[in-house]
């Protein structure tokens, strides 16, 4: 989300997933829309039924790309390369919307002079992509009446993630294909409270509603607020805190509702990380691999046995509602953390979570106008800042971007911090499959879910299995510079020749012991879309 | 014989879905999606149609777990709690405050989210709060 800060001055989804549908011509990138969020595919398909150009851009050939007018596969990491090399035929053919960049844009002009070297030819060489290709997205995309972007992890996970963002909002900027209806650079959001979290200041530099923790009048606001003294220093981010407990300058790690000893890359540099702190507490609501380290861990409930609201990815605030009691001894976490601020020393006393959205609606501006009551019904989209506004649908409306301007970044395309070479001769992508949800936590103990995927697997081309001498469904080994595992062979052309996909839901067949930790120097996003692997036949 | 039927939103990815979870004498049976719903209008995905099935699973953590001569045995809340909101004491008094640090949650509620953010800055002391946003 830091690209789009920067770009725009707000970090989330631009329009609403409901007007997509609207749309002239979508740019898909980095999505696998179908699998990842299928009722956002659902506006997708219903947008090419009403005539709209789908184009999808994927290293992997998706379910999407099955039926898109344009598919491209460019390289793992060339990214930033294609989305120069389109800007660079939409300026030489000047297709661009020069009155919106006037108006509404700074920092036009070193973008324009560094686009310039992106010539369709550079470009070709780097993505792979054909000039062909790249001419058509670039006029669909520009001409459209209503153009947008949607984007997922494909872009973010890189080392050059927030740079991949950055692009895409200079695409954007470019044509003027924001702040109106069914436009816009739309950041899919990939779990269910994961905008609400960043709402809720569950970042180390912000309070809640994005306020900079290091800015001397938000932290007098909050000191007043919340009646404690309060540091002025941003905090760490998930890679610093692992480097700290590494280093022994971190004690104490509490984790709630994570699992990061599978969801982040290089599980064995995690573990050992994991095993210094002096004090490591979970609280989940199932046992997982980093509770099996922890000293203490807490039973939490889980969403059905609760009040409270979710965030959704167009930042629609809804309610979470309990339908049955907590199993066991669990508890809701926000009682958790209640009882033990308590016995720490800070008193605490909400009787509900009404209560605590009355709080976060006194000290957020984005919720200010937000209460339980008003959640009855269809939710409340923020901004949304005061108690009779209807929210809002589309962000930046008439180019009028909440950071006054929109600021445009020349970006050079940089290669991704581990290539293939002669040892590890393929390029290793990740993601998900449609069944299973992110470390499996909980999909993988739903019979149903678990019964249609009962293990992991590895895609590779037909080409490279017939190399391998392998054939659908026998072990292969899979081995980086971090680790190897073994997954059953899934042959496929969703992959091309020297390209291998592995899902990161299974612990026995885990991608992130193969991930490369290398991470965006801004963000600090792992780049786990690529790395270099080798391929071995299993003994 | 005691149904119920519960609006409420997906765990799973950040679409949103609304549904509503069927119960009966306390029991999860079923997930209906919600016709109404601005987000998927009558429609839900295979993870969403089995949504309630995990909940009730009899692996799910019921009880706070302490580490003693090495294993995690079950303990009372007030045991599990005294000894974290103990050791966070000693933690800080012995290496400051920001030698803590909190994982916050994409999968809990925003009120969730908030607390655990505000026991972390204005209780123990520290910025040290992030999530797996980026994953």
């Amino acid at each position: 989300m830091a690209g789009l800060a920067a770009a725009f001055g707000s970090g989330a989804m631009t329009n609403s997933m409901e007007e997509l549908a609207g749309a002239d011509t979508i740019l898909v990138i980095g999505s696998n829309t179908t699998t990842a969020h299928p009722l956002v595919a659902d506006r997708l398909y219903r947008a090419k039924k009403n005539g709209a150009t789908i184009i999808v851009a994927d290293p992997r050939k998706i379910q999407l790309a099955l039926t898109a007018d344009c598919y491209v596969s460019q390289a793992l990491g060339s990214d930033t390369a294609l989305i120069n090399g389109i800007a660079h035929i939409i300026i030489k053919q000047g297709w661009q919307n020069q009155e919106f960049i006037d108006a509404n844009t700074e920092g036009y002009q070193e973008f324009k002079a560094l686009v310039e070297s992106y010539t369709p030819e550079r470009t070709t060489e780097i993505t792979g992509v054909s000039a062909e290709d790249l001419y058509f997205i670039a006029e669909k995309y520009a001409k459209a009446p209503a153009g947008s972007i949607v984007y997922c992890m494909g872009i973010t996970q890189h080392t050059s993630g927030v740079d991949n963002v950055k692009s895409l909002a200079n695409l954007a900027m470019l044509t003027g294909q924001i702040g109106r209806e069914s436009t816009g650079v739309n950041p899919l959001r990939g779990q269910n409270n994961v905008q609400g979290a960043c709402d809720m200041g569950g970042l180390p530099d912000v309070y809640p509603g994005y306020q900079k923790v290091d800015v001397p009048a938000n932290q007098a606001k909050f000191e007043k607020a919340w009646g404690a003294e309060l540091s002025l220093k941003p905090g760490l981010k998930i890679p610093d805190m692992l480097a700290g407990l590494g280093d022994g300058s971190l004690k104490a790690l509490i984790v709630v509702g994570e699992n990061p000893m599978m969801s982040d890359p290089d599980q064995h540099h995690v573990e050992q990380a994991l095993k210094k702190a002096e004090l490591l507490v979970t609280q989940d609501i199932f046992d997982h691999q980093t509770a099996q380290l922890a000293h203490v861990v807490l039973p939490g409930a889980s969403y059905a046995e609760k009040d409270g609201t979710f965030s959704n990815t167009e930042r629609r605030v809804q309610r979470v509602r309990k339908a049955v009691e907590p199993v066991g001894d669990s508890k809701a976490d926000w009682e958790i953390t209640q009882e033990l601020s308590n016995r720490f020393g800070y008193p605490m006393n909400y009787a509900s979570p009404a209560a605590i959205m009355e709080e976060i609606a006194t000290v957020t501006p984005q919720y200010a106008g937000i209460s339980f009551e008003r959640l009855e019904g269809e939710g409340i989209m923020w901004p949304c800042p005061t108690p009779d506004h209807p929210g809002t649908k589309f962000l930046h409306a008439g180019g009028k971007f909440a950071r006054g301007k929109g600021l445009f970044h020349a970006i050079d395309w940089r290669l991704p911090a581990e290539v293939v070479d002669e040892e590890y001769p393929l390029w290793l992508t990740t993601g998900r499959a449609h069944v299973h949800y992110h470390t499996g936590t909980m999909t993988r103990n739903s019979p149903s879910l678990h019964a249609l995927m009962p293990e992991g697997f590895a895609e590779i081309n037909p080409a490279e299995a017939e190399r391998l001498g392998v054939s659908e469904g026998e072990m292969i080994k899979l081995t980086t510079r971090r680790g190897s595992i073994q997954a059953k062979a899934m042959i496929t052309d969703r992959v091309r020749p020297g390209m291998v996909f592995v899902p990161f839901h299974f612990m026995e067949a885990c991608a992130n012991v193969l991930t490369n930790p290398a991470l965006d120097p801004v963000c600090k996003i792992p780049e786990f879309k690529v790395c270099a692997v080798k391929l071995d036949k299993a003994a | 014989m005691d149904y119920k039927s519960t609006l409420t939103v997906c765990p799973y990815c950040g679409c949103g879905c609304g549904f509503y979870l069927e119960t009966v004498n306390g029991k999860l049976v079923g997930t209906k999606p919600s016709a109404t719903s601005p987000v998927n209008n009558g429609k839900l995905c295979v993870k969403g149609w089995n949504v309630h099935e995990f909940v009730q699973s009899p692996r799910r953590l019921t009880n706070p777990l302490l580490r003693k001569g090495g294993e995690l045995v079950e303990v009372s809340w007030d045991e599990a709690l005294d000894y974290v909101a103990g050791e966070l004491r000693r933690i800080k008094a012995e290496h400051g405050p920001d030698s803590i640090a909190f994982l916050a949650s994409a999968k809990i509620t925003n009120e969730d989210n908030y607390l655990l953010q505000k026991f972390a800055r204005a209780a123990v002391g520290t910025n040290n709060v992030d999530h797996c946003a980026r994953l």
